[in-house]
């Protein structure tokens, strides 16, 4: 298929589309208003179904009920509105129902900027609702890849049963960059989905579908909080994936996702220019986090720190720390808010931290 | 031997978990026949609160979905948008529907969302022990409102089925209450209505069921009964609040 | 081959428009291209920019701080955007409303009257593809024809018409520039 231009926003939607979504639930929030402005386009020239809920509240529950009857669907945000999707959040990994959530992330706290930022790390990665369990989280850093990561993360939802999180930002959805649409192949075997609430006939021979995430039992909460856990487990075990470049005998690794680590491609090849070997770790999956594909670039004897870069106050950072733990040190630059650094500082601070 | 009564099939045999005299049961019951009635068992769906009824899946034989507290009208909106044949209905309480959901309740109604809605209006919260609700009348005591409901510190209960029936997108409202046979025998018949409209396609159906709280209102079941007669028939009316399903 | 430009002007000059068509005319070619535009509110009668990238190797940051081109459509998009040319790099002003000189003298500065342009074309709204010929003329970063192919798939067929009126400009932008 022939490349188009496309903005990411829309992009992502068509992919989507493509990968089967036929069902839209959003409210407007900036900048990811491309993305419903798409869907609501799109779906109904294809018999599926966009609706503009009355809240992120709202719409996440409608997810929650599309899901519940077995749909695939999706929502859109940005911070303030994932925000409020975080009770549904929950209760969607509570109930075990796949969905796909795409957090174009815009600087916070509060009302916070409509720029840029990686402010959203912790409660993406860390379940950001109330209760223990955990979105997957794909992190795209182009266009095209967040286009080719939809497939699977409505694959993933599909196989965990769990909501997947694409988390990008402002750049990655307002950018136009060329795309191509493979072919949609799933490439996992993806279970029936016998549990969903469709109206049920009990002469059918399947059980009666109760679509739920209330256990008032002790023993029955552990039942699911067990199974939950050790789905994560072979999440952590299978799903992890990670882009590493230049990290062959480099003598400083920077970690960085998203709109930032293309940046950091940028500064790396200043200090080429400088004479020195710089890596980039990206992990693409940013829940689970790929911690052997860092421990493989950080046990080099070449590589003496880890420097994390992030439009934030630190927050992968904990990661990084948490897989090197402590065998060499792990710097942090970036400020909290929308400040995106430029190639030239991040190139700047990582000449001056190798002097130091 | 003639057969004079039988327990339809769309309850479960599980044992009811509410109070002694508690209106849920009838109004489970009557949901149920209803149900059984339209031989809609295979396409219906149900959506239960977060409330007394919280339990409801246990009780509907029926594919039933648990939604977040006051979020079942956004979350039947998702079933019944992807699949239009099936028949949704979400079952809330006032605390559900008329406190934490009342933007979704709104919007569904606003939407003209093909769902239908069973509203328990019992005045009070009751599973998380007595507090008021939005629906309490003025000078109710319960938990939160000790001395009495001061309309001048939290307002004036709100007229669910009035509010809505306001709303274009709403097909069928009607208030009814199931503290006498006769009236449950009207409130059945309100049920069926409005889940024909639905089938129908003619918009959003509700209907609100006064109902009681022996339990958190201090009362026997009967005096509960006799309570609600007295004081929440006079300012929640009875009646079809709106039906257009009639019009040409 | 790398380009990296800043367009920026008033919202409704056009500048997020041209930054597209040469985003486009690059990928036709068979370029690494990226098109990034400021957004939020100031959308109309403020203040609008966009970098794009155009790049034979696969493109690390389409976020720019510094570019090897800046077109200045008003005086304050000149005044923000003066000091992020490269130097050796390209400046296009658009003299026809911006009355003051380019301070820098470690760069090439293009002075182009694309008012005056589109007013001789008898349409003040291609003022901004006068502004893109000269862009063009200067650097060779993508072929006219190019341009224009991406403007019918901008335009559509029902306003092909309006393709030869574009070719002038271009042209126009193009010859204003040549010693």
């Amino acid at each position: 298929m022939a490349k188009k231009l496309m903005k990411g926003c829309e992009a992502v939607a068509e992919a989507a589309i493509q990968a089967g979504c036929h069902y839209f639930f959003g409210y407007p929030i900036t900048p990811q208003n491309d993305i419903p402005e798409y869907m609501s386009a799109r779906l109904p020239q294809i018999g599926g179904c966009f609706l503009q809920a009355e809240s992120e509240v709202a719409a996440i529950n409608m997810v929650y009920g599309a899901a519940a009857s077995g749909a695939r669907v999706m929502t859109s945000s940005s911070s303030p509105g994932i925000s409020l999707k975080q009770e549904g959040m929950s209760y969607l990994a509570g109930a075990e129902l796949p969905c796909v959530v795409v957090n174009m992330v815009r600087g916070g706290p509060g009302l916070g900027s409509i720029q840029p930022s990686q402010g959203d790390y912790f409660q993406a990665t860390r379940g950001g609702g109330h209760g223990d369990y955990h979105p997957i989280v794909l992190a795209p850093s182009s266009v095209q890849e967040a286009v080719d990561l939809m497939q699977d993360a409505f694959d993933l939802a599909d196989v965990y049963r769990t909501p997947v999180m694409i988390l990008a930002d402002g750049i990655i959805g307002q950018m136009m960059e060329p795309v191509e649409f493979h072919e949609s192949k799933n490439t996992r075997a993806l279970p029936k989905k016998d549990w969903a609430a469709t109206g049920w006939d009990p002469k059918s021979g399947r059980a009666r579908a109760v679509v739920n995430s209330l256990y008032i039992e002790v023993d029955e909460l552990q039942e699911l909080n067990d199974r939950l856990q050790s789905r994560y487990q072979v999440i952590r075990d299978n799903e992890t994936k990670a882009e590493l470049y230049n990290t062959d005998g480099a003598e400083i690794i920077v970690c960085a996702y998203g709109t930032v680590a293309r940046i950091v491609k940028s500064a790396i090849n200043i200090c080429e220019k400088q004479g020195v070997k710089v890596g980039l770790f990206r992990p693409i999956t940013i829940w689970p986090f790929p911690e052997k594909e860092l421990s493989g670039a950080m046990d080099q004897a070449s590589v003496k720190k880890a420097i994390t870069v992030e439009i934030s106050a630190g927050q992968m950072v904990e990661d990084v720390r948490l897989v090197v733990n402590g065998k060499k040190p792990v710097e942090f630059f970036g400020k909290p808010g929308s400040y995106t650094p430029t190639a030239e500082e991040i190139a700047e601070y990582i000449m001056k931290s190798r002097e130091a | 031997m003639q057969t004079v009564f039988k327990k339809t099939p769309i309850l479960t045999d599980a044992v009811l978990h509410y109070c002694p005299g508690c209106g849920h049961g009838i109004v489970h019951r009557l949901v149920a026949e209803v149900i059984e009635e339209l031989g809609i068992q295979d396409r219906a769906v149900a959506y239960v609160p977060v409330g007394c009824a919280v339990f409801g899946y246990k009780y509907f034989n029926i594919d039933c979905v648990e939604a977040a507290h006051g979020r079942a009208p956004a979350a039947a909106t998702g079933t019944k948008r992807t699949d239009p044949n099936r028949v949704v209905f979400t079952y809330q309480g006032d605390g559900d529907l008329a406190s934490i959901g009342a933007a979704e309740i709104v919007h569904a109604a606003h939407r003209g969302e093909k769902i239908t809605t069973i509203f328990i209006n019992n005045a009070i919260y009751g599973m998380t022990g007595g507090q008021m609700a939005p629906t309490t009348l003025v000078g109710q005591k319960t938990t939160t409102s000790p001395y009495g409901r001061d309309k001048d510190h939290c307002g004036s209960p709100i007229r669910v089925a009035e509010m809505l029936a306001t709303i274009e997108g709403s097909a069928y409202i009607e208030r009814v209450a199931v503290n006498t046979p006769a009236n449950i025998i009207k409130a059945k018949k309100a049920i069926k209505n409005a889940f024909e409209c639905q089938i129908a396609g003619k918009g959003f159906s509700l209907v609100e069921v006064l109902s009681n709280c022996p339990t958190n209102w201090g009362m026997s079941p009967v005096e509960s009964m006799e309570w609600l007669e007295e004081n929440m028939i006079p300012y929640y009316p009875l009646g079809v609040k709106k039906d257009i399903t009639k019009e040409v | 081959m790398l380009w990296t430009n800043i367009f920026a002007g008033f919202g409704g000059q056009g500048v997020l428009l041209i930054g597209q068509l040469l985003a486009y005319a690059g990928m036709y070619e068979g370029k690494n291209v990226s098109w990034l535009p400021s957004y939020g509110p100031e959308m109309r009668g403020g203040t609008a920019n966009c970098s794009v990238v155009v790049s034979d190797e696969p493109i690390a940051s389409p976020v720019l701080s510094m570019a090897d081109c800046v077109i200045a459509m008003n005086t304050p998009s000149l005044d923000k955007f003066e000091s992020c040319v490269n130097p050796g790099g390209k400046l296009f002003i658009n003299s026809s409303i911006i009355d003051k000189k380019a301070t820098r003298t470690d760069i090439e500065v293009y002075y182009v009257p694309c008012n005056e342009i589109a007013e001789k074309l008898e349409n003040p709204k291609v003022a901004n593809m006068a502004m893109l010929g000269a862009y063009l003329e200067a650097t060779k970063a993508a072929k006219t024809e190019s341009v224009l192919d991406a403007l019918l798939y901008k335009l559509g067929e029902k306003k092909a018409k309006l393709i030869p009126l574009n070719k002038e400009a271009i042209e126009a932008g193009a010859a204003s520039i040549r010693k």
